[in-house]
């Protein structure tokens, strides 16, 4: 049983990464727009301006 | 008063090369030339609302803030941070954008609320402000956090105003949709986290206390026992301390306020549960209840954050009107043929502004096409989807989004005054006030925990008594389980959404009591003219009376009636076709007709009487009776010598009338139609509509002294008109319909507007009354239900501390879920707002 001495606080940090990393999230707007990304992947982004050859800059707006 | 005002291009003073925001420190736009004057010396803006904000700062005295400061704000144009609550909001240059101007010194704002988390917090801000003096009017939205203020300005400053709602725990900010969206966004992030932390480190805590449990079961090393339970101590603190802050920080609030408010059973109960296991871990003995504690945390949370995004969905249909009004225009100045173009804030614009809209641009102002022809759509005003034309002369409403190409046009009315902002603060009247239905609720809720507190004392009393374990896991269970905030609301949240519904299809609710009232309606009032027919005349009949053919006819007649409004000259010009000879000399006789000379000939148009007077000749008898029947309208047109034509016109039904008299037939109301017309028109109508009951001939007072005696015989009535006339009929009305389309907005005191000018639309608002009339009872009959069977489950011990956390959250949320499916088939906001910007907002590329 003595496994659980180092078991535990082994736990305790993983669970400490779990938290920092949900606090990163939200405040990276992870959690901004649960529905826009599945649908995004549908939308035609295509160039209006038939010259330019290089690819749309990507606009992360948010 | 010191506006700034935008002026001819100024060079930045001191740091002459400076191209950056003198206030925010964003770079300055190209062609910018707005600037305050702060410190004596003009600084480059970069916008109008930063030039507005530094205005004022300077003006307070406050120009120091910019010697002192060490970080510019954030985002432009921000308030820094010391002045956010301070007097910058009494400057009527910040507050020309929120603060309308009433009567006297008496000012209207709309607010937004942060830190609103339940029904109880709305009360105690209502009556908190209502004792200020110098406030006359405080009402708070729960579903939106949006608050309708009045004060009387001689008397107290808003800024004392914003500073009361601090001082009891809460922040206020003038209402503009991108703060309400930055608040509503940080409380959402705040909630996730905090349910984040009680999520993980509840697991943690649920895992010891299975070890505790089976130990418990099976025998565990006291060793171990007391480790897992200082370690599940050592995981809920934190779940307690930071995740269940806010029923606890509520719940403090309500005991200074006095109160019982919803939050103060859940504290308790976690108080109790914590300060008992904290008592058992500390002496070594008892049971602890570590687990029921995060787990109340966490489900409590859930609710909540379910909750929120549910009512954020409620009340976007609603606010989605209020988010139209673009923030900038270009505002043309100088030579009318070579204008120069400025960017200004859309609330800074004036009557008789030029304004230039480039397709894809939204209207900032009400006004009148000046240049230009492209099509507009309306939607948001009249529900409306097909754009309509727009040529020069047009009105044009704000808010509305220009498709085709560029409009110029004249400005007649902005910010406040517009027919766009008269419909958000008539649909805010609605949404704010409380109707009688959730007042009581909201009283049975205040008074329900008044009654759980002191029964859960002597529950656990009499459980302790003898000598059960149970007293505190049931004590607990009984603070916990019971959800007075499901009463509370119940009500407002199926209005909210059921508004913003309604508001989508153009169906505009002004009154809060509005939705009931209809959906109880026994009798409904029709008046004929512009309601169930369309207000408009059509020529029906031509009948030529001498040489002359009919289109020729026509067209003298139609040059006669010359640019009139009147009725008949638009019927007639409407089938007069282009080439309509022009008139001089056009004499009008008020009432009976006119006279107009063309090419050296006079003639005549009106009622048969004037013809006879202008003319000498009289059409015979049986020809007049055989035109004029069905109490159709009749014109004659007369040279000098004899009468040419006679025309007849007709007002044409509405073609949706019938089936709306005959659905409200079929849900049991009695309809009548009530019009000051000639009775054989009245009975014409009455016939094609299917109505049994009409009466013509009635003066208004007649018409009133029918509502009344309806109502005195226990009627619900509920009339329909078109807004303007009948005024006190439809005041007395127990609940009244206006016809409308744009400027009746305005002018008409109705509990409902057709903004659609559709009546199909009325039939779906009656279908909708009803269903939210029926929502909300089924929401109160569920949450009092709930509530008397969980209060005595409790107290008998079946329900454990867990289920009583889950129950709770559950039946509000229940109660919310019931109420969204007022919304209607899609959620609007987003769905909405990605359509707007694909169908427009791709801006044609600069025609370089």
């Amino acid at each position: 049983m003595e496994i659980v001495y180092l078991l535990i606080p082994l736990v305790l940090i993983l669970a400490g990464v779990v938290i920092a990393a949900l606090f990163w999230a939200v405040k990276a707007d992870q959690f901004d727009d649960l529905e826009g990304p599945a649908h995004r992947i549908l939308q035609d982004d295509d160039d209006r301006n038939p010259k330019t050859t290089e690819p749309r800059s990507t606009k992360n707006k948010h | 008063m010191s506006a700034p005002t935008p002026t001819a291009p100024l060079a930045p003073a001191i740091d002459g090369a400076s191209r950056e925001c003198f206030h925010c420190g964003l770079p300055l736009p190209e062609r910018s030339h707005f600037t305050a004057t702060v410190d004596g010396e003009p600084r480059p803006m970069c916008c109008p609302g930063c030039a507005a904000v530094a205005q004022a700062i300077s003006d307070l005295g406050l120009g120091d803030y910019y010697r002192l400061r060490t970080a510019r704000p954030a985002g432009a144009p921000a308030v820094p941070e010391f002045l956010r609550e301070a007097r910058v909001y009494d400057h009527p240059a910040v507050q020309q954008s929120f603060v309308r101007r009433l009567d006297g010194e008496v000012r209207e704002a709309a607010l937004i609320l942060e830190g609103i988390v339940c029904a109880a917090c709305v009360w105690l801000n209502e009556r908190h402000l209502r004792q200020l003096p110098g406030v006359l009017a405080v009402d708070i939205n729960y579903t939106t956090r949006r608050a309708r203020l009045r004060w009387d300005d001689a008397r107290i400053p808003l800024s004392r105003i914003l500073a009361a709602v601090q001082a009891i725990g809460y922040r206020a900010y003038p209402y503009d949709p991108a703060r309400a969206q930055e608040v509503l966004e940080r409380e959402r992030k705040s909630q996730l986290r905090r349910l984040g932390v009680a999520g993980v480190l509840g697991m943690q805590v649920m895992t010891l206390a299975v070890a505790l449990y089976a130990g418990a079961d099976g025998g565990i090393e006291a060793e171990y026992k007391t480790f897992f339970q200082w370690l599940s101590l050592a995981l809920t603190l934190p779940v307690l301390t930071y995740s269940a802050q806010p029923f606890f920080r509520a719940a403090w609030r309500d005991l200074r306020a006095r109160q019982t408010g919803m939050d103060l059973p859940v504290a308790l109960g976690l108080t109790l549960a914590f300060g008992g296991s904290l008592w058992a871990t500390l002496h070594g003995a008892g049971e602890v209840y570590y687990d029921s504690v995060v787990m109340f945390v966490f489900l409590l949370l859930g609710g909540r954050y379910l909750e929120l995004m549910a009512r954020r969905r409620a009340s976007a249909a609603a606010e989605g009107l209020v988010n139209r009004l673009p923030a900038l225009a270009t505002r043309l100045t100088g030579d009318a043929r070579a204008p120069r173009e400025e960017r200004v804030a859309a609330s800074a614009l004036a009557a008789d502004d030029r304004v230039l809209i480039r397709p894809g641009e939204q209207i900032p102002a009400d006004g009148t096409v000046t240049d230009g022809r492209s099509s507009v759509d309306e939607a948001l005003m009249t529900g409306e989807g097909r754009p309509l034309p727009k040529a020069t002369g047009d009105r044009v409403i704000a808010g509305s989004l220009n498709i085709e190409s560029p409009l110029q046009m004249r400005v007649t009315g902005a910010g406040q005054d517009t027919q766009l902002a008269a419909m958000v603060r008539l649909l805010e009247r609605a949404l704010t006030e409380k109707p009688a239905l959730a007042r009581a609720a909201d009283r049975a809720a205040h008074a329900f925990i008044a009654v759980v507190l002191p029964s859960t004392a002597l529950v656990a009393a009499y459980w302790w008594q003898t000598g059960s374990e149970l007293w505190l896991p049931i004590a607990v269970a009984m603070l916990v389980v019971t959800c007075p905030c499901a009463l509370s609301l119940a009500t407002p949240t199926a209005l909210t959404a059921a508004a913003g519904n309604l508001a989508r299809r153009g169906v505009l609710v002004t009154r809060a009591n509005a939705l009931e009232h209809l959906a109880r309606a026994t009798h409904v009032i029709f008046d004929k003219t512009g309601t169930l027919t369309e207000g408009r005349l059509r020529l029906t009949h031509t009948e030529t009376l001498d040489a002359l053919d009919a289109a020729h006819c026509l067209r003298l007649a139609a040059a006669v009636e010359g640019a009139s409004e009147h009725p008949i000259a638009r019927a007639l010009r409407d089938v007069a076709g282009g080439d309509v000879p022009a008139a001089h000399a056009i004499v009008n006789t008020p009432g009976l007709g006119l006279s107009g000379r063309i090419t050296d000939r006079t003639y005549y148009l009106g009622s048969p009487a004037f013809i006879a007077a202008a003319t000498g000749r009289t059409i015979s008898g049986d020809r007049l009776e055989r035109l004029g029947r069905d109490g159709q309208g009749l014109a004659v047109l007369a040279d000098g010598r004899a009468p040419l034509a006679a025309f007849t016109f007709d007002d044409p039904l509405r073609a949706d009338a019938p089936a709306l008299v005959a659905g409200l037939r079929g849900l049991g109301k009695s309809v009548l139609l009530l019009s000051g017309d000639h009775p054989a028109a009245v009975r014409r109508v009455a016939a094609a509509c299917g109505i049994v009951a009409y009466r013509g001939e009635l003066k208004p007072a007649d018409k009133l002294a029918r509502v009344q005696q309806l109502q005195r015989d226990g009627a619900v009535v509920a009339m329909v008109g078109d807004g303007v006339n009948d005024a006190a009929a439809l005041a007395a009305a127990h609940v009244s319909i206006a016809m409308g389309r744009g400027a009746a907005v305005t002018a008409a005191a109705a509990d409902l507007i057709l903004l659609s000018d559709k009546l199909a639309d009325l039939g779906a608002a009656w279908h909708t009354a009803r269903k939210t009339l029926r929502i909300i009872r089924q929401n109160i009959a569920r949450a009092a239900v709930y509530n008397a069977v969980a209060l005595p489950a409790a107290a008998l011990g079946y329900v454990a501390p867990w289920l009583a956390a889950l129950g709770m959250s559950a039946s509000s949320l229940m109660v919310v879920a019931n109420a969204l499916r007022l919304v209607g088939r899609r959620p609007p906001w987003r769905a909405e707002v990605r359509e707007t910007q694909e169908r427009f907002f791709r801006r044609p590329p600069p025609a370089a």
